[in-house]
């Protein structure tokens, strides 16, 4: 039994490894691009625009002359930033709601439970851009923006494990002995419920990537010229049919990226919750 | 069933006020003066004055609020800056339908596909065919809609020259959006089927159906899908949430006139009676379809308990 349960979970271990290295190749991306790009990512040369990849410019210009390579290596810290930022301020904001929520319950509850139906009932996207419009655009503000769109999952998934923690025994043990609450939360609730925390973290830093990117897209998100995958898109568009690769290799790179978290996620899950496995 | 229902509407009250107070509260953070705006730059400080009265704007928020929200309820959203039309003559007239297509298309569209891809590894569960489904799902559920939008059109319009780039009416201009938003939820909805369905199987009720004879097919579409469908249902109902706010992009890159495109360009454009009007009827359209999302969950699953 035990050896068959070993063998059906090597793909999910596997492709958990797979995850993490495409994960930290992009970080290290980040981390060197000083030293990797062959360009100065912001520097405007006119006469070489829209060039198509070649020995000189591996992945061609864009319309300034701008080596595209070079913006796609320091793009990565742009993307990488605003996911694990907005990700770690979601579940800060989210845990400490989710455990007050569930912990103490009553009004409490009601009163958190009903901000976040207030949060869930902006569809997605709208928030976001709601909120960076009214702040104005910078990556800081797309930050809180894809912040307070995480909240949300955070709390519900926080209090949902509260709940079903604080009615194991031994918490009721430790209360007998007359542990403060706060005690309680940090030192035996808290622990208890960091898998399902983590793995959702872990989720959300992919889908912060793609909202962040989809902002900057739509013209509202890290402003130019600072280089960034959503907003590299964007720009090509206007030039599809001279520079497809305009938009080819910012947007693979989304898309490779997040594949990475999300196999990562995924595999996490299956390690942390077996339960949840299926 | 109906107490159900009546505890679940009047559960929604609370949050739309609450939508339409966060939405009001938040355009007024717009930076501007939406006086000066509507009065125009050379506008003198008695003008000014004038049109701050007439919007209502000299009083205290919270009366500015009741205001609004009783406006509203008797179908009066204020007046477009842009185009000096009423908000809801521009979200109504072609925009609200528009949108609602397309997040009605892209759902549909996403059930069908992933309850496919979702019941074929089912059936091929833990073979090869499993696994690259699976593996195409995670595909879909990373890629990012407004990449795919752009790629659609560098494809199928500018190369092979089969779809038109922009509108929406005609089937052949349907297809491209439709797409790129419902590849996303239909990995979504592929994952969920396949996951209840798989957790279904382990109940004693199909051991005792492959017990009797029953063959796969029965098993499948008779007795585990039915039960498998109630989780998928609630991913549904999240799914057309993303979608409508998904249509924003869509709507961008295709140029259709649509809710989501008039949010982006009353937002950029500072005219936030529009704005406000726009997101808040997103918002209670998004609630209305998750309150009929629980209640149809309700309705196929009489143990759940609102609490």
């Amino acid at each position: 039994m035990k050896s068959r349960r070993f063998i059906r979970r090597r793909p999910k271990d596997i492709q958990m490894w797979i995850g993490a290295s495409i994960v930290l190749f992009f970080v290290a991306i980040a981390l060197l691009a000083p030293l990797l790009a062959p360009y100065d990512p912001l520097e405007v040369v006119i006469p070489r625009r829209l060039q198509a990849p070649s020995s000189d410019h591996w992945l061609g210009t864009d319309d300034l002359g701008r080596d595209n390579l070079s913006r796609i290596l320091y793009g990565a810290r742009v993307s990488l930033i605003v996911g694990v930022a907005a990700t770690a301020i979601g579940a800060a904001i989210g845990t400490v709601l989710g455990i007050v929520a569930g912990y103490f319950g009553g009004v409490k509850d009601s009163i958190i439970m009903r901000f976040i139906d207030i949060l869930l009932a902006f569809p997605g996207l709208l928030l976001a851009l709601a909120i960076v419009t009214v702040l104005g655009s910078s990556t800081r503000n797309v930050i809180l923006a894809v912040a307070i769109f995480a909240v949300p999952s955070f709390a519900r998934i926080v209090r949902g494990s509260t709940l079903s923690v604080k009615k194991l025994e031994y918490i009721d043990a430790i209360r007998a002995i007359g542990a403060k609450d706060i005690r309680i939360i940090f030192v035996h609730v808290l622990p208890n419920i960091l898998s399902p925390i983590i793995v959702q973290a872990t989720l959300n830093v992919g889908g912060a990537i793609v909202t962040a990117a989809a902002l900057s897209f739509l013209g509202v998100g890290t402003p130019p010229p600072t280089p960034e995958w959503g907003a590299m898109v964007d720009r090509g568009r206007a030039f599809l049919i001279q520079a497809p690769h305009m938009i080819y290799f910012p947007g693979l790179m989304i898309f490779l990226l997040v594949v990475g978290i999300n196999m990562f996620g995924d595999g996490l899950r299956d390690y942390l919750e077996p339960k949840k496995t299926r | 069933m109906l107490t159900f229902t009546v505890r679940r509407f009047l559960q929604a009250i609370p949050v739309v006020l609450g939508v339409s107070f966060a939405v009001f509260m938040m355009m007024h953070m717009l930076p501007g003066d939406p006086a000066v705006i509507m009065a125009g730059e050379v506008a003198s400080p008695e003008q000014i004055e004038q049109m701050r009265r007439n919007l209502g704007l000299h009083y205290p928020i919270l009366t500015q609020y009741f205001r609004y929200i009783t406006n509203a309820l008797r179908g009066n959203l204020g007046t477009s800056i842009r185009t000096d039309m009423p908000v809801v003559n521009e979200i109504f007239d072609v925009r609200f339908l528009t949108t609602i297509q397309l997040a009605v298309t892209a759902t549909a569209a996403s059930v069908l596909i992933g309850l496919m891809i979702g019941i074929v590894s089912v059936v091929w569960r833990r073979s090869f065919i499993d696994t690259l489904l699976m593996l195409i799902a995670l595909l879909g559920l990373s890629m990012p809609n407004f990449w795919l939008g752009v790629i659609f059109i560098n494809f199928f319009s500018l190369q092979m020259g089969w779809l038109p780039i922009t509108g929406w009416g005609t089937p052949a201009q349907m297809v491209m959006p439709t797409l790129m938003l419902g590849i996303g939820g239909s990995a979504v909805i592929a994952r969920m089927t396949r996951a209840s369905m798989l957790e279904v199987f382990n109940q004693d009720y199909i051991r005792t159906a492959y017990a009797k004879g029953a063959t796969e097919r029965i098993v499948i579409f008779r007795h585990a899908l039915r039960n498998a469908l109630i989780p998928v249902i609630t991913v549904v109902g999240l799914q057309f949430g993303f979608l409508l706010s998904g249509a924003v992009i869509s709507e961008t890159i295709f140029a259709i006139n649509g809710l989501g495109r008039l949010m982006v360009q009353s937002l950029t454009t500072r005219d936030f009676p529009t704005a406000q009007g726009a997101i808040l009827v997103c918002s209670l359209l998004f609630v209305m379809v998750n309150m009929m999302v629980d209640i149809t969950y309700r309705f196929v699953n009489k143990r759940i308990d609102l609490n």
